[in-house]
């Protein structure tokens, strides 16, 4: 290496530095902006409408600080505090945990195209509710079903875990083929709950499993949001890692990661996060596929980056989503689920054919 | 100093026996090339010594300690390893692969010199050029490159290398060598698995010769790397001749008189 040639070029790593600081606030700058953008906006509309100024209003005047104007119906101030906010708040907390679920999921798997899903989370977690609803059982109250998918959740995850793993290792083809095994069990459970059901357990299995926020409620957010908060703090804390793990197991464990320990603690945040936004929200699926994975497109692998701006961009997606399944239609509440699948399927699609065709970002 | 020993390391895997009795020392200062036939043991020998592989009998000791147990960080600032095989699961840039050598430095005092270091290795391993690039999008040479320049950001004193120089051009596989030899003088402990005898003979303190999963001779190049040894651990008739002071090992190609495939 002649040094004319190495002096332009050491300096480049410096630079892409500065430039990627700079990316870093902009990005999870932005995406802050459009979350608090889309609540506002989201929280005004439906079968009464209340402008974004008056909503802001609304929560100035309950923060205590006279601004804006209040909303002007009567019943306007009531619906934003008892649906409206309880609801938006959940499907940004949902999209969230979600998103995040996907981001460690694939930064686990070494490979952009896994997902909670597949390691069994929302199967699981679907058997546990399901079970709930056709036995009738109460030891939680209303809270049963949602508890039981969280539990019913984790504790798939972690049987998946425990038979892929081998002499203290885990490959991830047979962790995957092995949450496929899984999953055909949990649907034929579900299907076999729905048999055994009656016409009532069914048609509310069925609804679940689509995915709605309808009838969010504060009590869920209480639940919801520290769990998530304790998720994306554990995500965060893990994403340097997660990174070295791109190096595949050996290489990891030369630079000195503990990949079995990452592995387990990580399968345990990814469980949490994904069964604290199903166990209420239903099955919303392609929100842990795909969001991650546009994040990626703009940011880089990078997880110290990726794992914020995936929660940031999950609870935008999911806000705007939720906001488009109420008033699609007028007077109905389509299912988030379906219309994320509806939507997810093909932009995942057209991501495949885009990923493949640029080589980064591909495994 | 720093010393990594093996000492009758036994190793079965899948019911095959891959290495019995194996004995094998290295101190900082010294480059040791394991060499030998395919299924010898050398990529298996290398596991151990890194302890990605626990041996049925003997023991590794690095710094005179264990090293089985001893957690994954603390291993990675004592002992780097280069695989044969390079992959990365995301578009990574080659800096940040680089800078992930570093990361077992993470919120110690040495990590003041993460940035010198990934640069000074980028520019040792000639890839200070590619940078910026997306390491999946380099060639397999480039990215053998890459990681050579991963290991040595991790500043450990002891390198393994797994056939560092399979992927390169000749001039790389001089440079590549060059490196490691240099780390050694700088005190680093060197072992590099080589399928190129002429390499060993010309970058190597002591070649290590490994047969069917034993050591058949352990020594100086001069001693280790003669014509009778070598044909009979490969099985074949190799001729080792001296040009101007460096060894080198050629096999002996019989020439067929008459040959039926010749072009008439």
């Amino acid at each position: 290496m002649t040094a004319t040639a190495s002096a332009p070029a050491s300096q480049a790593p410096v630079r892409a530095r500065k430039r990627g600081a700079l990316g870093r606030v902009g990005l999870l700058g932005g995406l802050t902006g459009a979350l608090l953008v889309a609540m506002v906006v989201a929280a005004g509309r439906g079968q009464l409408d209340v402008p974004p100024t008056e909503v802001l209003g609304s929560v100035f005047h309950r923060l205590g600080l006279d601004l804006g104007p209040l909303p002007h119906h009567p019943q306007g101030e009531n619906t934003l505090w008892r649906v409206r906010f309880p609801r938006v708040a959940t499907a940004a907390l949902a999209g969230a945990a979600l998103a995040t679920a996907g981001a460690l999921m694939q930064g686990v798997f070494g490979n952009p195209l896994a997902e909670p899903g597949v390691v069994g989370v929302s199967s699981g977690a679907a058997v546990g509710a399901a079970s709930v609803i056709v036995f009738g059982w109460t030891f939680a109250g209303t809270w049963s079903a949602a508890a039981a998918a969280f539990v019913a959740g984790l504790v798939t995850t972690l049987l998946v875990y425990a038979l892929s793993r081998d002499g203290g290792r885990t490959e991830t083809v047979t962790l995957v083929l092995t949450g496929i095994a899984l999953n055909a069990m949990t649907s034929a459970g579900l299907a076999f709950l729905m048999f055994l059901g009656d016409q009532q357990a069914r048609e509310e299995i069925v609804f679940w499993t689509l995915g709605s926020l309808n009838g969010s409620r504060w009590e869920q957010v209480a639940v919801i949001a520290p769990l998530t908060g304790v998720g994306l703090v554990a995500a965060l804390a893990l994403s340097r890692q997660l990174d070295l793990l791109a190096l595949g197991d050996r290489a990891a464990r030369h630079v000195g990661v503990d990949v079995e320990r990452l592995r387990l603690t990580t399968i345990v945040v990814v469980a949490l996060l994904t069964a604290a936004a199903v166990s209420f929200c239903g099955i919303i699926a392609f929100v842990g596929l795909v969001v991650p994975h546009l994040i990626r497109l703009v940011s880089g692998p990078g997880h110290r980056l990726l794992v914020p701006a995936s929660a940031l961009g999950g609870a935008v997606l999911l806000v705007l989503a939720d906001l488009w399944a109420r008033t699609a239609i007028e007077y109905a509440d389509l299912p988030i689920g379906m219309l994320t699948s509806l939507v997810g399927g093909p932009f995942f699609f057209w991501l495949l054919r885009r990923a493949r065709r640029t080589a980064g970002g591909w495994a | 100093m720093i010393s990594l020993t093996a000492s009758g390391v036994s190793l079965e895997l899948g019911g095959a026996r891959i290495l019995s009795g194996v004995d094998l020392a290295v101190s900082g200062g010294e480059v040791v090339a394991l060499v030998g036939p395919n299924g010898a043991g050398k990529s298996t020998l290398l596991g151990v010594l890194s302890g990605d592989l626990e041996p049925d009998g003997g023991a590794v000791l690095l710094d005179g300690r264990p090293i089985a147990a001893r957690p994954a960080r603390e291993l990675a600032r004592e002992r780097a390893v280069l695989l044969q095989r390079q992959g990365l699961a995301f578009g990574f840039r080659v800096e940040e692969v680089v800078r992930m050598g570093r990361a077992a430095w993470h919120r110690t005092p040495a990590a003041d010199q993460d940035d010198r270091l990934v640069e000074e290795s980028m520019e040792r391993a000639e890839v200070a050029p590619l940078a910026l690039r997306l390491f999946p999008t380099l060639s397999g040479g480039e990215q053998a490159r890459v990681s050579f320049a991963r290991v040595l950001a991790q500043a450990a004193p002891v390198l393994l290398l797994d056939e560092p120089t399979a992927a390169l051009d000749i001039r790389h596989q001089e440079a590549v060598l060059a490196v490691a030899r240099s780390t050694a003088a700088l005190g680093a402990a060197v072992v590099v698995v080589l399928h190129d005898l002429s390499l060993a003979a010309a970058y190597a303190d002591r070649v290590c010769l490994l047969s069917a999963g034993t050591v058949a001779a352990d020594g100086p190049p001069g001693q280790v790397l003669t014509s009778e040894l070598l044909t009979r651990v490969y099985d074949h008739p190799v001729r080792v001749v001296d040009v101007d002071g460096s060894l080198v090992v050629v096999p002996v190609r019989n020439r067929v008189e008459g040959a039926t495939w010749a072009p008439s």
